[in-house]
């Protein structure tokens, strides 16, 4: 089946199984290897995405699912050299370690801030619960405060 | 990693060399000369007498390029050890680049074996590709270094008087006169400078220093203060490299299947009904299982699925949880008891006590899950393989390449890349090998094998499982005078060996000394000491994990005094701080834990605090965890301190970020984590039944750093193994309940 998804503002037509999940297009067809896989069963975030600015866990959904949506990842957040502020915050609060989850992360984190821009502690524990194994949840909770207040 | 790390202080002949680089400029590195050259073990690789560490180059533009091989899987390696070089060389840290060299395979061989096992001791390498880089090698002095912290800083320093030395020449003024800074060398009598890039190339003529000046500590501008780490700025905007993002040219994607039956293996396999599948191009038999070889890797998963595969069982379709508990209890009773520490006499002394005290816990298999599943891209062509991973050891990933597309290791490239997560799984053969048999499969085509998490839960080397039995005795006092500590369990050091290692190199257990590290040295006075263990021999995988034994011994040890404590009467502080008199490091981080804790001040009811204590690595790490129990008898982990001595430190920030992260390794372990075995399998196979701790469930950490002068410990794994402990000491400061057995979550805390 063909389908056509905008991805990162570029409209992408592909040629593909239409239960190909959207993390595999994005990492396989359209090389985009900053979203990870993890787990392959929505438990992890790893593979956090925008689709139609909504965090979403890309390795359970399907492409044909979201045929014609406006899918953003984490190589679509910096313009030019200029730094997404979360982003910015990250390197700020030297927040990753092995770094494999922070694609994840930082999505979700952006879209928590879209909708929520002053998030609580609770805000913020019902938000991201993506998992880190390295254990960077403090300083993610210190980054995402200092964009806030910013 | 198995080796005590008062054995890792590397007593070695060491040679520094420096010379011209290939592209032109200046190279300084390390050679080790090993003390025994042509030993039976390392003999048998081929192990010449010299092997190079990372080395630093200054390329005649001036790029300042260090060259580490080793894997940065966040423990801040990279950074660290430019820092370390920085501060020698005088230059800043942001004048510094660093890169992966390739690990060719002609000198792959040359990373011995003890390459392989310090992975979270970032300092040492070993290799001997500079040497036989360099067209022009001009010798220094040979002598003795203690390991990779100082000589790191030789590295740095002999370059820079190299470089000095250069300029002294060229200028005809005395060395002592010019001085380095920032990359440049001035003569501030005549007010000349000449930049490192315009000297490199006479300096690679001159003779490297035999004994390089270090700075004293005190003069230190960049070691000891916290600095941004180098990888961070590549792993904000998804740009860092790790292996599983590795693509090719015509690459294929590969999946895989193994035995889930331990020491069962693949008996038929139905290729014929999936070949005709979208995008298959193969199926083939690997190490342990069969794979899928397809054009998208949802393709090759697909097809995986639908594949009709046979396994058989091994004779180990009994095998539970259940019956390898009670084949523990059996041993602890009357297994081959090998005694690994004895001193004085604990058998009259337990005879004699007024009171004696005994105790057992039990500890569960536990996985890794690396936030990457394991993977690795292969090309083979003819008899050259060439591989990308992320790796601990590019050692084992050339063994089993070269052993899975049936070549001599020397014939194997290895490319390594960031590493999403370590802890100990990343050094073993088995990924590298399938890899390499599956683009033998499919020669000529670079093929990516990826492991689905299923397959990462269920194939892991595992930490082991423990049965642990402790008695004491105290007098009329309450004083301790006799401890005796009995471990039942797999030495990983066979497990490891048995995968990994000829067989020549493989143990029977007896001499494992990772099985009773931070149980056969503890700080505490103890006149009468009985250390056991019994090595068990199980169809299941074993292998380093994260403090290795320390990971349990901490929590057995830890729980145990606090139980002596409770016993005694005497506040658990108090009763360690009266054991650790001959222990003034332990009692100095215990001092201070206590008052950071604010440990005498008093919690409302329903909550806890309790402390463990732990030298792990060269390093000691106090931690208190406050918790609460509610009424509906959730558990809620709210604070936890931590004070750490790991002497000189490089990175203070790195070390903060690695307390937390061990920090929240052990409490996701203690809350969650465990493997378990039904009808010969693994029970668990992702997150939602191998869970890690999430962000809501976080306690506050706040972590101190004790100033020292001290030979610089470990940081990576020193955190973890007193969180355990910490927390369940709490729930007994809490309810009265000693917990003997994890991970929590099987535990009702109503009913405590
Ligand atoms: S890979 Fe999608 S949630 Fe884990
Ligand atoms: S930084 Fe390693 S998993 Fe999050």
């Amino acid at each position: 089946m063909v389908y056509t998804l905008k991805v990162n503002g570029d409209t992408k037509t592909l040629n593909i199984d239409g239960d190909t999940p959207l993390l595999w297009v994005l990492r396989d067809h359209l090389g985009l290897t900053g979203t990870k896989f993890g787990c392959g069963v929505a438990a992890c975030g790893a593979c956090t995405v925008h689709v139609d600015g909504i965090a979403t866990r890309s390795c359970v959904l399907p492409i044909e699912a979201v045929a014609g949506s406006e899918i953003r990842t984490i190589e679509d957040l910096a313009q030019g050299d200029t730094l997404h502020k979360v982003q910015q915050a990250w390197i700020d609060n030297q927040v990753p370690q092995c770094g494999y989850c922070q694609s994840g992360m930082i999505m979700a984190v952006v879209a928590l801030l879209e909708e929520t821009p002053q998030p609580t502690d609770e805000d913020i524990d019902n938000a991201i619960t993506n998992i880190c194994r390295c254990g960077t949840y403090n300083r993610i909770r210190k980054a995402i405060h200092q964009v806030a207040e910013a | 990693m198995s080796t005590h790390p008062k054995a890792l202080k590397i007593t070695k002949r060491a040679l520094l060399v420096g010379g011209l680089a290939v592209g032109g400029g200046l190279v300084v590195g390390y050679a080790y000369l090993r003390d025994k050259p042509g030993t039976a073990g390392f003999g048998a690789f081929g192990v010449a007498g010299t092997a190079l560490n990372a080395w630093v180059k200054i390329t005649p533009e001036g790029r300042i390029i260090l060259a580490v091989p080793r894997g940065e899987m966040g423990q801040g390696v990279y950074t660290a050890i430019a820092m370390l070089i920085a501060e020698e060389l005088e230059v800043g840290l942001d004048q510094i680049e660093v890169e992966h060299p390739d690990v060719d395979g002609k000198y792959a061989n040359a990373f011995i074996l003890t390459e392989s096992m310090p992975q979270f001791r970032p300092l040492i390498w070993l290799g001997e590709r500079v040497a036989a880089a360099l067209p022009l090698i001009a010798t220094g002095g040979s002598t003795t270094i203690r390991d990779g912290w100082e000589a790191m800083r030789r590295v740095g320093a002999s370059a820079r008087m190299m470089l000095v030395q250069a300029a002294a020449i060229s200028w005809d003024v005395a060395f002592d006169e010019c001085e380095a800074k920032l990359g440049v060398v001035n003569h501030p009598k005549t007010g000349r400078s000449l930049s490192y890039g315009d000297l490199a190339e006479a300096a690679a003529q001159i003779k490297p220093p035999a004994d390089p000046q270090l700075k004293p500590p005190s003069e230190f501008r960049l070691v000891g203060t916290p600095a941004p780490r180098i990888d961070i700025p590549a792993k904000v905007t998804g740009q860092a490299q790790f292996g599983i993002d590795v693509v090719l040219p015509g690459m294929l994607y590969a999946a895989v299947r193994q035995c889930p039956l331990r020491g069962g293996r693949l008996v038929s396999y139905d290729a014929e009904a999936v070949m005709g599948l979208p995008g298959v191009e193969a199926v083939t038999p690997v190490h342990g299982g069969v794979a899928v070889v397809a054009h998208s890797y949802w393709q090759a998963s697909k097809a995986l699925e639908a594949l009709a595969v046979e396994f058989e069982d091994g004779g180990n379709g009994e095998l539970s949880s259940k019956s390898i508990s009670a084949l523990y209890h059996e041993a602890m009773d009357s297994g081959d008891v090998i005694c690994v520490r004895e001193e004085g006499d604990t058998k009259r002394s337990l005879k004699t006590s007024a009171k004696t005290h005994e105790a057992i816990y039990e500890l569960p298999f536990l996985a890794h899950t690396c936030m990457e599943p394991m993977n690795c891209t292969a090309i083979v062509k003819g008899d050259r393989v060439e591989i990308w991973l992320g790796c601990q050891s590019p050692t084992m990933a050339n063994w089993g390449a070269a052993e899975g597309a049936g070549v001599e290791t020397d014939k194997v490239t290895t490319h390594v890349t960031f590493m999403g997560g370590g802890f100990g799984r990343r050094q073993e053969v088995d990924i590298s090998r399938q890899a390499a048999q599956i683009a033998r499969a499919v020669e000529g085509r670079p093929v990516k094998l990826i492991w689905s998490r299923e397959e990462d839960v269920q194939h892991d080397s595992y930490r082991p499982a423990v049965l642990a039995k402790f008695q004491a005795g105290l007098d009329e006092s309450g004083s301790l005078t006799a401890w005796t500590n009995r471990l039942v369990l797999q030495s990983v050091d066979v497990g490891y060996g048995q995968r990994n290692l000829p067989a020549l190199l493989v143990g029977d257990g007896s001499d494992d000394m990772s099985m009773t590290q931070g149980a056969d040295d503890l700080p505490y006075a103890l006149p009468h000491l009985t250390v056991e263990k019994v090595v068990m021999d199980l169809p299941v995988d074993v292998g380093y994990w994260r403090s290795v034994g320390h990971s349990y011994n901490g929590f057995f040890t830890e729980s145990f005094i606090d139980e002596l404590a409770a016993l005694s009467k005497q506040d658990p502080y108090a009763y360690r701080r009266g054991l650790l008199r001959q222990a003034p490091r332990h009692l100095q981080v215990l001092n201070i834990l206590a008052e950071k804790a604010g440990w005498e001040i008093p919690l409302a009811a329903g909550r806890g605090r309790g402390m463990a204590l732990h030298e792990s690595f060269g390093s000691v790490v106090g931690q208190v965890a406050e918790i609460s129990l509610s009424a509906q008898g959730e558990l809620s982990v709210d604070r936890v301190i931590c004070v750490v001595d790991c002497g000189m430190t490089v990175n203070p920030d790195t070390i903060v970020a690695q307390m937390q992260s061990g920090i929240v390794y052990g409490l996701s372990a203690a809350l969650y984590g465990e493997i378990t075995l039904e009808a010969g399998q693994i029970v668990q196979s992702n997150f939602p039944d191998y869970e890690a701790l999430k962000l809501a469930a976080m306690p506050a950490i706040e972590t101190y750093i004790v100033p020292s002068t001290d030979y610089p410990g470990g940081v990576g794994e020193p955190g973890t193994p007193p969180i355990a402990p910490a927390l369940t000491n709490a729930l007994f400061n809490a309810t009265g309940k000693r917990i003997r057995k994890l991970p929590l979550k099987n535990l009702d805390f109503l009913s405590l």
